[in-house]
């Protein structure tokens, strides 16, 4: 007792101010009640409430009162802002079809593992539309640090819950009860020649399987087929991506001949099918590297049949 | 072991000398040397002088008499708290170097000598992880330090890291423990993001949104006085939870973002510099670039602390506690909210 009478006592020059100003001791999980008052909404419904709504969102931007997550996670903005164009891309121009979304788990971590085509990366933000729209969950996808690099970009990719590929940011996401999306193809399967459609390229070297192992999240094979068929890759300017820095200077049909419009991707059909969860958790640990090569080689079997066989169905690219 | 003599070095600092107040407040501690060149605040040394258990020594840690003042006092737990990682003003570099650097080895040398001495406590900072893109988004305790730039502090302290490591294994018998703090905001502390935050214009890095992690100034206080007791030893991240945008943190501020062109940021910040309003170094920077979050497990589960104030919680505070006010009134945007919408 008298070693806090003192204490306090003594902190007075310091603490005189605090003594209104500390937050309530909820525990450190919970957010602090928003120090300027909510406006009173009443909730109202037709173009009235959707007016409101964006008005809220406005106010929410301009004060800002929302919440991020450690990655930078802005569940707000990609909810308003970024996927109701996405979904329309995905809706009207891509015309996806899911399959075997119940393979994706409600609630707890689990790893997507896909297929990566198309020359630039529409083939995750479909995905992530996908796994949005059939298990109301947001997909936190695992990106190239070119991404990060990259101004407005690199900001955009970390609040639409994107982080950088590394073993200790997916761990800790699917340590969390995440659901992460991983393309272990990585630039070599984005960026490869049309001719080489639909036939996966080396699984990185598996360190998307050792994150999975260490923290016994299943892992969620997954097949798009469509993605390949966006921007036929038909070239590579490979002096001028060195020149700019990038993996890759593709020539398509369209792309550079017709400038910006060339950037639009072709409007073929597409099909994503989630495969069976593969489960990690029976594995004791991920020092056995061929365990670990053993179960990339696996998945990667996996997805390249199921491309196979979703081929075999489909009829013309661009109508399905 | 609980301490009996405690050295707190850079008490003329906010940090150091708020530390010392504490520390002398505490009846099982017998004694608390200060060590600073220049003195601590008044409000500090009444409070130091009122218990009449600690002393302030006006000495310099480069100089060798600081091994004489922990032998001949039979110290037996010291508190080197004057790392300057991020001076809040334009500071000759070469000194602060000098000190930051010069000054550690000195005392850890002392240290060595002084078979009194039993735990080292370090301050150091969460700068010395670096920041950039290919780092991960959440660092731990097992991530290397590196070195970010030739010039900058976080450089200084990833060597007196590297230093403290060297005594750690010369004196096993000592119990070290080095608190990495992440950026220290609050009311009363005087820091590069306090000034950063207080300018009406505020330049950020264009196309960056970098996450900030904050720590409360008292929080960090009391961090620092729980590793002198806590029997716990090892090297501990410190911040508070979650994080803010520095957009969000911008606007929260009431502050007008001003976004710079990477390229013109070191120019920008030499302006600023010159005009001595708030110390751009190239690791500020650097740090505007990428953010920096770490990742606070050990704190809670193995230190035993969990921050009072979150990361948004510190920041609100330092905003209304210091009387900042706000370039764009969020009074004035609720009200725009409300005659729009017509729901009032």
């Amino acid at each position: 007792m008298k070693v806090t009478r003192v204490q306090q006592a003594q902190v007075i020059p310091l603490d005189r101010g605090d003594r209104q100003r500390k937050p309530a001791q909820e525990g450190p999980a919970v957010e602090p009640t928003p120090i300027r008052p909510t406006p009173a909404v009443e909730p109202a419904t037709g173009l009235r409430g959707a007016v409101a709504d964006a008005l809220g969102f406005a106010r929410r931007r301009l004060t800002g009162d929302y919440t991020v997550d450690q990655f930078g996670f802005d569940p707000d903005l990609t909810e308003t802002l970024l996927l109701p164009p996405l979904r329309a891309v995905y809706r009207k121009w891509f015309r996806v079809e899911v399959t075997g979304a119940e393979n994706l788990p409600a609630t707890g971590g689990a790893l997507v593992v896909s297929n990566h085509s198309g020359t630039l990366p529409w083939d995750a933000l479909m995905t992530a539309v996908a796994v949005k729209d059939n298990r109301d969950r947001y997909l936190r996808m695992l990106g190239a640090d070119l991404v990060f690099q990259t101004p407005l970009l690199g900001a955009l990719a970390r609040k639409s819950g994107q982080t950088l590929a590394c073993n200790p940011d997916a761990e800790q996401l699917l340590r969390s009860g995440e659901l992460v999306g991983v393309w272990p193809e990585g630039f070599k399967g984005i960026g490869k020649p049309f001719a080489d459609r639909y036939k996966l390229q080396r699984f990185g070297r598996g360190g998307f399987v050792s994150a999975a192992l260490r923290t016994g999240v299943p892992i969620v094979p997954c097949s798009i087929v469509g993605a390949e068929e966006i921007y036929p890759k038909i070239g590579d300017l490979k002096p001028l991506a060195r020149l700019l820095g990038l993996p890759y200077f593709p020539i398509t049909p369209l792309f550079p001949l017709l400038g910006p419009l060339g950037a639009i991707p072709l409007p073929s059909k597409w099909h994503i099918h989630f495969g069976p969860p593969v489960p990690t958790a029976e594995y004791a640990a991920d020092d056995d590297p061929m365990l670990l090569f053993t179960l990339t080689d696996q998945i990667r079997e996996t997805i390249q049949q199921t491309l196979y066989r979703m081929l075999n169905q489909r009829g013309n690219p661009f109508l399905g | 072991m609980t301490p009996r003599i405690v050295l707190v070095t850079g008490v003329g600092g906010h940090l150091g000398g708020h530390l010392a107040a504490r520390l002398a407040a505490d009846p099982s501690i017998e004694r608390v040397l200060g060590v600073d060149t220049v003195g601590p605040h008044r409000s500090v040394g009444e409070v130091i002088a009122g218990t009449g258990r600690a002393e302030f020594v006006r000495a310099d840690i480069r100089n060798p008499l600081i091994a004489r003042v922990i032998t001949s006092a039979e110290v037996d737990t010291v508190v080197h708290a004057s790392l300057t990682a991020n001076p809040p003003g334009p500071a000759r570099r070469s000194a602060v170097k000098e000190m930051n650097v010069i000054g550690a080895m000195q005392l850890l040398a002392a240290c060595q000598r002084a078979p009194s001495v039993r735990k080292l406590v370090v301050k150091s900072t969460a700068a010395v992880y670096g920041a950039g893109a290919r780092l991960p988004a959440v660092l731990t305790e097992d991530d290397p330090p590196r070195e970010l730039s030739s010039s900058g502090y976080a450089k200084d302290a990833v060597e007196v890291e590297g230093y403290v490591r060297g005594f750690a294994r010369r004196r096993p018998d000592v119990d070290v423990t080095v608190v990495r703090l992440t950026n220290l905001i609050g009311p009363r502390v005087d820091t590069v993001l306090t000034r950063y935050f207080a300018l009406p214009v505020v330049p950020t890095v264009l196309g960056y949104d970098p996450r900030l992690q904050l720590l409360h100034s008292e929080d960090a206080l009391a961090i620092l006085e729980r590793a002198v007791t806590n029997p716990v030893s090892g090297v501990f991240n410190a911040g508070g939870d979650g994080v803010l945008l520095l957009s969000q943190a911008i606007r929260r501020a009431g502050r007008i973002p001003f976004p710079v062109p990477r390229a013109a940021m070191p120019t920008a910040g030499r302006l600023l510099r010159g005009a001595r309003v708030v110390d751009f170094s190239p690791d500020h920077v650097h740090y505007l670039n990428h953010g920096r979050v770490v990742d606070t497990t050990r704190l809670r589960t193995v230190f035993g602390f969990t921050p009072r104030w979150t990361t948004r919680q510190a920041f609100d505070d330092y905003v209304h506690g210091s009387g900042l006010r706000p370039v764009i009134d969020p009074s004035v945007i609720e009200r725009l909210e409300r005659a729009v919408a017509g729901t009032r």
